[in-house]
């Protein structure tokens, strides 16, 4: 890179794959990390003093369950000591009261709570954890007694689309002071299991219309950050905030990419924490400079007018959708694939919905190949 | 009394020399005249003793810095970053 890179904003700290859940959309790889890969304690310590001193603002200790790991508290509190605002994103199922208190202790800001349903057996169903949505509002609870920030994280598909107007009665009840209306986003995991989660136009159309809705009648109240499936958008979410933009994920093993899902694309060259700084692997890793900016950009993406709003959208979609990660993401209705991508949801979505794949080490084993081919220059 | 509600946290980035409203997930970069408003919202001083401190040092109409003032917390209360 010529001109000097901006330095991002939050570090993606992915302590961890495992995870006493399944979820069959789950946004890790399908090919998951080891325990033994995992890094250690002192490689995560020397990560945050890095971050902190690049002008990272926040950090996401996430996963897996990055409740697994018995150092949490020992990065929590590192993370606060050199000014790093903390979040920790759980499946809530394996917290207690005695460690959240000491969390909270040590400087833990926020604690994200995913949600599979506002029913427990479905719920429970598609975590594949019986018991698993009781422990979480029971967690909660616990978050909101504690005097942390409290999000309600709902993953939403067309197996729980309908409870998207008791969600937000659950986080208002909850006293959370945000919730994320997250509709599966179909890479890795999801990706396998599209048929099963995508929606109909409709019942997105009337999600939407609510969430809007809500938004205004609870301005003040709960915050509402809300994420469509993209198969059916216009344009593309501005995926990232813009690949090597604004964040930076560290994957269990020390691998550090643009984005969580970025290992699905064949051909990039991940740097380690273990034989780099984090500011030389995000000025010069190879992975972050191939789609950063503009410069790799095909038409009609180089002369478009949203080129520096959306980023070209997600290279990880477009390579999932046409096995070329640098063409125009079949999101976006100037692709010559949009059409196409929009039919694939809508037929999908008017089948049944298919058995899950639930997400474990071992349940890999399918080839993936591209849905599309590429198309013809 | 205006003040930053659970797990919003106004700070001083020393990398960046840039103060910032970090927040569950979110962050914003106030100008320097939110900058200036932010300082004083300790939970003890209400919107009355805000805009008579800033109308003595910027040596301004205080109307005109009240009306700014309550325009800048109720877009904040808004989106979750203060509280009243």
């Amino acid at each position: 890179m010529t001109e000097s890179v901006e330095a991002p904003l939050a570090l993606l700290a992915e302590l961890t794959h495992r995870c006493p859940l399944q979820c069959p959309y789950c946004s890790n790889p399908l090919e998951l990390e080891r325990a033994s890969n995992e890094i250690d304690t002192a490689t995560w310590l020397r990560v945050l003093d890095e971050a902190a001193a690049m002008g990272m603002h926040q950090v996401h200790f996430s996963g897996g369950e990055p409740t697994v790991r018995k150092d949490l508290e020992e990065l929590v509190r590192h993370a606060d000591e050199n000014g790093l605002y903390s979040n920790l994103i759980t499946s809530g199922v394996l917290l207690d009261r005695t460690r959240l208190e000491a969390l909270a202790e040590l400087g833990l800001e926020h604690v994200q709570i995913s949600f599979q349903d506002t029913v427990a057996p479905n719920a429970d169903r598609i975590g594949g954890y019986k018991g698993g949505h009781e422990k979480k509002i029971a967690l909660a609870h616990m978050v909101r007694e504690t005097g942390l920030a409290l999000t309600v994280n709902a993953v939403v598909h067309r197996q729980n689309i309908e409870h998207v107007p008791d969600f937000l009665d659950m986080a208002v009840d909850l006293g959370a002071e945000r919730i994320e209306i997250a509709q599966v986003q179909y890479y890795g995991w999801a990706l396998k299991n599209r048929a099963a989660f995508i929606p109909t136009y409709d019942q997105l159309k009337r999600t939407t219309e609510f969430v809007t809705e809500a938004r205004e009648r609870l301005k003040g109240v709960l915050v509402i950050d809300y994420v469509v499936p993209d198969y059916y958008a216009r344009r593309p979410k501005t995926c990232m905030g813009g690949w090597g933009r604004r964040f930076l994920n560290i994957n269990p093993a020390g691998k550090v990419l643009p984005c969580h899902a970025a290992e699905s694309i064949p051909g990039l060259t991940f740097d380690s924490v273990h034989d780099h700084s984090l500011a030389w692997i995000w000025e010069n890793s190879s992975a972050f400079n191939k789609y950063r900016g503009t410069a790799w950009m095909p038409e009609p993406c180089k002369s478009c007018d949203r080129a520096e709003l959306d980023w070209g959208g997600c290279r990880c979609q477009a390579y999932a959708l046409t096995g070329n990660a640098g063409t125009v993401d079949p999101a976006c209705e100037l692709s010559p694939l949009h059409e196409e991508t929009f039919g694939l949801a809508m037929k999908e979505a008017a089948g049944p919905p298919p058995a899950f794949i639930y997400r474990r080490i071992g349940a890999d084993q399918e080839q993936d190949a591209p849905v599309f081919a590429e198309p013809a220059e | 009394m205006p003040n930053f509600p659970r797990g919003v946290k106004f700070r001083f980035n020393k990398a960046k020399e840039q103060w910032v409203i970090l927040a569950p997930e979110r962050l914003l970069v106030p100008d320097e005249t939110a900058v200036e408003v932010l300082k004083l919202c300790d939970g003890s001083a209400s919107v009355g003793n805000i805009v008579d401190d800033l109308a003595a040092r910027f040596n301004a109409p205080r109307d005109v810095i009240a009306t700014d003032v309550a325009a800048l917390l109720q877009d904040l209360a808004d989106k979750g970053f203060i509280t009243a």
